[in-house]
């Protein structure tokens, strides 16, 4: 079973399965594929894994990787712990190198906007909220331009979408945690990337927020932009998001997310062990 | 009456600086290492690096040492030598830090005690203990006109270059991650920032010594975060911190006839710890007698 999905030459869509299609999947995938239109007759890929490894210490988190993100997708990866999840998005945003194999971006999606999973901001810096979200600018103003009344104006729009309206000119320590999380949201939306990259972004954040997260984030889909989310709630998933991404180390299942989240592909992510133990052989494949 | 309180006053303020071309040369070279000194002392502070200063500071002695064998007591070579040991210790440092499992303070701690043994020894072989004193704890006869452009070029560079890469450094301090995705340069920031904190090390040597350098960098800027919240404010409040240190220091040496370097470091000490006492800021005195909490009802 895991290996007939694992070499599964083309991605499975929903559309095509022939499968019930979720709603907001439907919708969206109609608005992203009229915005596409205009630019390209045909779907293009946003990211593409060609035979990916990305390990630490040669010891490899995800193995052998491929596979593809389409544009304007939006797609949950879901897996045990230490399956390689944030590892993978590290590899996407370019700060982990892949070991072998590439990982082919479309010309349209870099930069990419990464909200890792601990975000690992020193909070103590005496610096604004507003001036945090403005750092999202970094690519039109860079160490030494300016930030102009613009971009200001759009960064408090960005502080009132994620219900931040008022805290401009509070300190980065004086927010909760989920206000912190929000404000991370406001700074993506102002950085305007076509690829987001968002890592358990609702760990320790609570219903309400989740919900105008989620809100901010099919907005983003509906603008046609690709989304990837490591996310652990598989009711979530199910609801929420159109496609997902099973892996454990390597990709279990990946396409549409009913599809994907059928309880003999969850059985078989449930067999994963993390850990390296014993003898290794080095890798011939 | 008052005009005799006036003189006196001169006396005791102006008459030091306006008899005595060192005092003025002292004077102006403190006045450009406060400016742009404090500032740096900030950053080292918020990216938890003031001991790694300190390392640094003694770092630069094996090279000054070293000119001063080869060459004797000259401001170039001293200088050179000091610049390049200096330079040569960050980037190994800062390299080490950066590309092996050994954090910043243990790779420093290692380079620079290696190389304050290394200067010690080069110095006692050739010189006389006087000479070593001149280099751990200044001398401001020995700021001279090529020292003081020495001094005032090395000021005006470091500033402009702070002025640069300060966004791109506070983003490395704050949120290194977020500048790696979006593909800023943080490693080429910090490592321009250590060289501006060697090149000032350097620049301050002269006045404070290589030991004492660093005084005038740190404490005006732990002073100042007990006083302010916002960091343009900090970095304004560092600097005019640093320029009252560096004035009543001076008239300190020049009265009680005791070594500038010492004397101005203590009454930045001084500043310190009066700020650490009652600063608006987490001092102990807003500690035990915190300011009554704001009603919810009237601010929003």
């Amino acid at each position: 079973m895991r290996h007939a999905l694992k070499t599964a030459p083309k991605v499975v869509d929903g559309s095509e399965a022939g499968q019930p299609v979720h709603p907001d999947f439907q919708h969206a995938q109609v608005k992203s594929l009229l915005t596409e239109a205009t630019m390209r007759a045909e779907r293009v890929e946003a990211v593409q894994f060609e035979n990916l490894t990305l390990s630490y210490d040669r010891k490899p988190a995800v193995h052998h990787l491929s596979g593809a993100f389409e544009a304007g997708s939006l797609t949950a990866i879901t897996g045990p712990n230490g399956a390689g999840k944030s590892t993978l998005l590290k590899a996407i945003s370019g700060i982990l190198y892949p070991d072998e194999g590439h990982i082919h971006f479309a010309g349209n999606v870099q930069p990419v906007g990464y909200l890792p999973q601990t975000a690992e901001i020193q909070r103590d810096i005496p610096m604004t909220a507003l001036e945090l979200v403005a750092s999202g600018f970094w690519y039109g103003s860079g160490s030494f331009g300016g930030i102009s009344a613009k971009m200001r104006g759009e960064a408090q729009k960005a502080l009132a979408s994620v219900g931040l309206a008022g805290f401009e000119t509070c300190d980065l320590l004086s927010l909760s945690v989920g206000q912190f999380q929000r404000l991370l949201f406001a700074r993506l939306a102002v950085q305007n990337a076509q690829l987001i990259l968002l890592d358990e972004p609702f760990a320790a954040v609570d219903a309400q927020t989740t919900e105008r997260l989620l809100e901010l984030i099919h907005v983003w889909h509906a603008e046609g932009r690709t989304i990837i989310c490591v996310l652990h709630d598989l009711e979530m998933i199910a609801r929420e998001f159109p496609q997902c991404l099973l892996m454990a180390r390597e990709r279990i299942a990946w396409g549409a997310s009913e599809e994907v989240l059928r309880p003999e592909n969850l059985a078989t992510a449930g067999h994963f062990h993390a850990a390296w133990t014993g003898h290794v052989e080095v890798c011939e494949q | 009456m008052i005009e005799t309180l006036l003189a006196t006053l001169t006396d005791y303020f102006v008459t030091p600086f306006s008899d005595y071309g060192f005092m003025r040369r002292a004077l102006a070279a403190c006045l450009a290492i406060s400016a742009s000194a404090a500032p740096l002392g900030l950053f080292l502070m918020m990216r938890r690096m003031t001991l790694m200063g300190d390392a640094m500071s003694h770092a630069i002695l094996p090279g000054v040492s070293l000119a001063f064998v080869v060459a004797g007591v000259s401001l170039w070579h001293m200088t050179f030598g000091g610049l390049i040991a200096g330079l040569l210790i960050a980037m190994i440092a800062g390299a080490i830090s950066r590309y092996t499992p050994l954090k910043e303070d243990a790779s420093f701690t290692g380079i620079y005690i290696i190389a304050l043994a290394l200067g010690v020894m080069m110095i006692t072989a050739r010189g006389s203990a006087i000479d070593l004193m001149h280099m751990l704890f200044g001398n401001v006869l020995a700021v001279d006109a090529p020292s003081l452009f020495l001094i005032t070029g090395v000021a005006s560079i470091s500033v402009m270059t702070l002025a640069v890469i300060y966004r791109g450094l506070v983003m490395e301090c704050c949120d290194p991650v977020f500048l790696m995705s979006v593909k800023g340069r943080g490693g080429l920031y910090h490592q321009i920032f250590l060289m501006l904190v060697v090149l000032n090390l350097v620049a301050a040597f002269q006045v404070l010594g290589t030991l004492m350098a660093l005084g005038l960098m740190i404490l005006p800027a732990i002073s100042a975060r007990f006083w302010v919240e916002r960091l343009d404010s900090m970095l304004c409040l560092s600097v005019v911190l640093a320029i009252v240190a560096s004035c009543i220091g001076l008239l300190l040496s020049y009265h009680v006839n005791v070594p500038s370097g010492p004397s101005i470091v203590l009454v930045a000490g001084g500043v310190y710890v009066l700020s650490l006492m009652i600063g608006r800021q987490g001092s102990i005195l807003a500690r035990y007698f915190p300011r009554k909490h704001y009603n919810l009802k009237e601010t929003t």
